[in-house]
């Protein structure tokens, strides 16, 4: 186990990590700041990959089925808001959860009737298909790197509207006192309108762009819900910091509890879950 | 009087003997109240989620070769009911009392994952329901849980690894990586590869289990690299296959010699690509295989369905070849339960992936295929293990 080794896998983690955090943060949004449980998340991340397998075949270049796939994974993420979603912001989470679920079901079954039940996979660019030598045996796809410094460029730009904007000081603020925003004259159901929308683009984006490292296939969505939760708590609710950082240490913990103690390697992420919610039961930027 | 009397007493005694003739003559015998209701046969498959679209293969197999022998099962019409096993251990058992006390079918087909099927298993050996496995290979189904009303027309994962051990040492792969997803179908292949591999002199380096169903293999892709080892034998299928392929194609390992039961490219090549080329696998079944009986199955296969057939068509295929073989056998007597289970046992499979007949354990005795990717395409090498039956470690049957 030498440290070039170590590193190699340290860098797996955060490249894990960012992906995670890409998915997760626009789970976040809608979770933290307007308080919705949104189950249909990994439905979005579903819906971006399946657009972007569908669209690269029809168009034949990836980037323009990533970017053509964005506005329409958003628009489905609105009109979703302004029929369902806008009915429940002042009734239980529970019945956010039927609703949510019961749109998981509606999309698997779309899925099914649109695309079919075959598994399938998206070709890489070919001017990204090139990879880095990091030892005799391993290189490192090129993709990957790109798709991290992506997940990173976007990590910061989130940051940077919901801290420093006009747009995110509503945002927080609708998120804190609806009634009272509204009585300023902002208009609250276009903010939120938006805020899912923006939600489900970010979900769609990270489906989209990682179909060329990843399948495309049924049910897709349903393992990143569960992933994207637990970024989401350990973070603490409603913080893009907190998903960020969470993000990373879920990526590090599973890179290295598969290879230092792959006997417990889909524990690592829980236990991880369990001990920080143990010392700071609110998410670490609560 | 006495006429009016001997006619009365006539007449009674013939009454009496038309009625008993006409009674004898309509009871109904058990078979004729069999005959006059549909067979109903459950299908315990995924229609959704990853294995949605083995589910959907199975199926479309089964009623392909039903429909082929005059939509009958021994005379009697048929009745389908279908519960989506959403691949799901935990559902196993419920979704199978659906069926089997909701539904009170016939015939049990079912299931695709090797977890639900241990759940089934053990609840059709209770009710003694016929049950055909068209896919999941966990070995206890045909092994320690075998039962004379379990048949399975598929495969043992040991089955579908052990040829690949000699095939290894005979390409000079000496020092080995396996890998798999935790459950019982990957460690059971692995099992069956290294069982073969070492009696042949082979070294297993390492062995690499993942959750299931985790498909980010990066962490374990870095060891395999910092390993070196010869050769890198590996169970994954359907998504997990396709993206382990691009996976380690992209980590410039595809200097090692990937090996694998066929899943690792069956139903995924043309998404794999470039990454599937050269890699060896072994299988019961090759799409290009050579033989009339394939020849005509996939082009009534695809004919029938828009689509090209694959191994879990032709597994599904079978499923209803058997059945109708001992439906034959009994009339359509699904009750007289030892006869139709006889005939069963007893069935030569004239199948697209050669004849093969079922060992005691009611698991197919058959050939097993070697195969390479090679510019795109599944190439048939050869043979690389001929008549092969599981060892059914366990059964105490036949």
């Amino acid at each position: 186990m030498d440290s070039w080794f170590f590193l190699i896998q340290v860098l797996n983690g955060i490249q894990y990590g960012l992906l995670l955090f890409l998915v997760a943060s626009g789970l976040t949004l809608i979770f933290g700041i307007m308080g919705i449980i949104n189950l249909a998340h990994g439905a979005f991340y579903m819906l971006g990959a399946y657009l972007a397998y569908w669209l690269a075949g029809m168009t034949g270049s990836l980037i323009a089925a990533v970017l053509l796939s964005l506005p329409i994974a958003a628009l489905v993420g609105y009109v979703i808001e302004a029929l369902l979603v806008r009915t429940l912001y002042r009734r239980d989470h529970l019945d956010q959860v039927l609703l949510t679920y019961g749109l998981i079901l509606i999309f698997n079954e779309a899925q099914r009737i649109l695309w079919g039940n075959d598994v399938h996979g998206v070709a890489m660019p070919t001017a990204l298909a090139w990879s880095v030598k990091l030892t005799e045996t391993l290189s490192y796809p090129a993709y990957r790197l790109l798709l991290s410094a992506v997940c990173a460029v976007l990590a910061v730009a989130m940051y940077l509207v919901i801290a420093k904007t006009r747009f995110g000081m509503w945002v927080r603020a609708g998120a804190s006192n609806r009634d009272m925003v509204a009585a300023l004259g902002i208009n609250v159901k276009l903010l939120f309108g938006v805020v899912f929308a923006v939600g489900a683009a970010l979900a769609g984006l990270a489906g989209a762009i990682s179909t060329p490292i990843s399948s495309v296939a049924p049910g897709m969505g349903d393992s990143v819900l569960i992933l994207c939760f637990v970024v989401v708590v350990i973070g603490g609710v409603g913080s893009v910091k907190g998903a960020f950082f969470g993000a990373i240490l879920i990526g590090l913990a599973d890179t290295f509890g598969k290879v230092f103690v792959p006997d417990f390697a889909s524990f690592t992420v829980y236990g991880i879950m369990a001990a920080v919610l143990l010392w700071k039961p609110k998410g670490l930027f609560a | 009087m006495d006429f009016a009397k001997g006619i009365s007493r006539r007449s009674i005694l013939q009454a009496g003997a038309i009625a008993a003739v006409g009674a004898s003559g309509f009871v109904p015998t058990r078979f004729a109240i069999g005959n006059t209701a549909k067979v109903k046969i459950g299908f315990l498959l995924p229609y959704s989620g990853t294995y949605a679209a083995l589910g959907e293969a199975i199926t479309n197999g089964f009623k392909l070769a039903i429909e082929e022998r005059g939509a009958k099962l021994g005379g009697r019409d048929i009745q389908y009911v279908a519960v989506d096993s959403e691949a799901n251990p935990a559902k196993g058992p419920e979704n199978t009392n659906k069926l089997v006390t909701g539904e009170n079918v016939d015939f049990l087909v079912g299931p695709v994952h090797s977890g639900v099927a241990l759940g089934m298993v053990k609840i059709v050996r209770e009710t003694g329901t016929i049950t055909i496995i068209p896919n999941a290979g966990a070995g206890a189904a045909t092994g320690p849980l075998c039962a004379p009303n379990i048949f399975r027309t598929s495969f043992t994962n040991w089955q579908a690894a052990y040829p690949m051990g000699k095939v290894a040492m005979e390409r000079g792969l000496k020092n080995v990586v396996t890998m798999s997803w935790k459950y019982a179908a990957g460690e059971e292949a692995l099992a069956g590869f290294e069982a073969n591999f070492t009696k042949n002199g082979g070294k297993v380096v390492k062995q690499i289990l993942v959750p299931f169903p985790s498909d980010e293999f990066q962490a374990n892709l870095t060891e395999i690299a910092s390993l070196k080892p010869d050769g890198v034998f590996v169970f994954f299928a359907g998504a997990g296959a396709l993206k382990f392929v691009k996976d380690y194609a992209a980590a410039g390992l595809k200097s090692i010699p990937l090996m694998g039961p066929g899943f690792l490219t069956d139903g995924v090549l043309k998404a794999q690509g470039e990454a599937a080329e050269g890699i060896l696998t072994t299988l019961h079944y090759a799409d290009a295989l050579d033989i009339p009986e394939n020849k005509t199955f996939r082009a009534a296969y695809a004919k029938a369905f828009a689509k090209e057939a694959d191994v879990y068509a032709v597994q599904g295929y079978d499923a209803a070849q058997l059945m109708v073989q001992g439906m034959t056998a009994v009339k359509g007597d699904a009750t007289a339960r030892d006869a139709l289970i006889g005939a069963m046992e007893k069935a030569v499979i004239k199948s697209p992936r050669g004849t093969f007949t079922l060992s005691k354990a009611h698991n197919p005795i058959q050939d097993f295929y070697l195969r390479q990717v090679r510019n795109g395409q599944e190439v048939v090498l050869g043979v690389a293990e001929k008549a092969l039956a599981d060892p059914a470690t366990g059964c105490k049957m036949g």
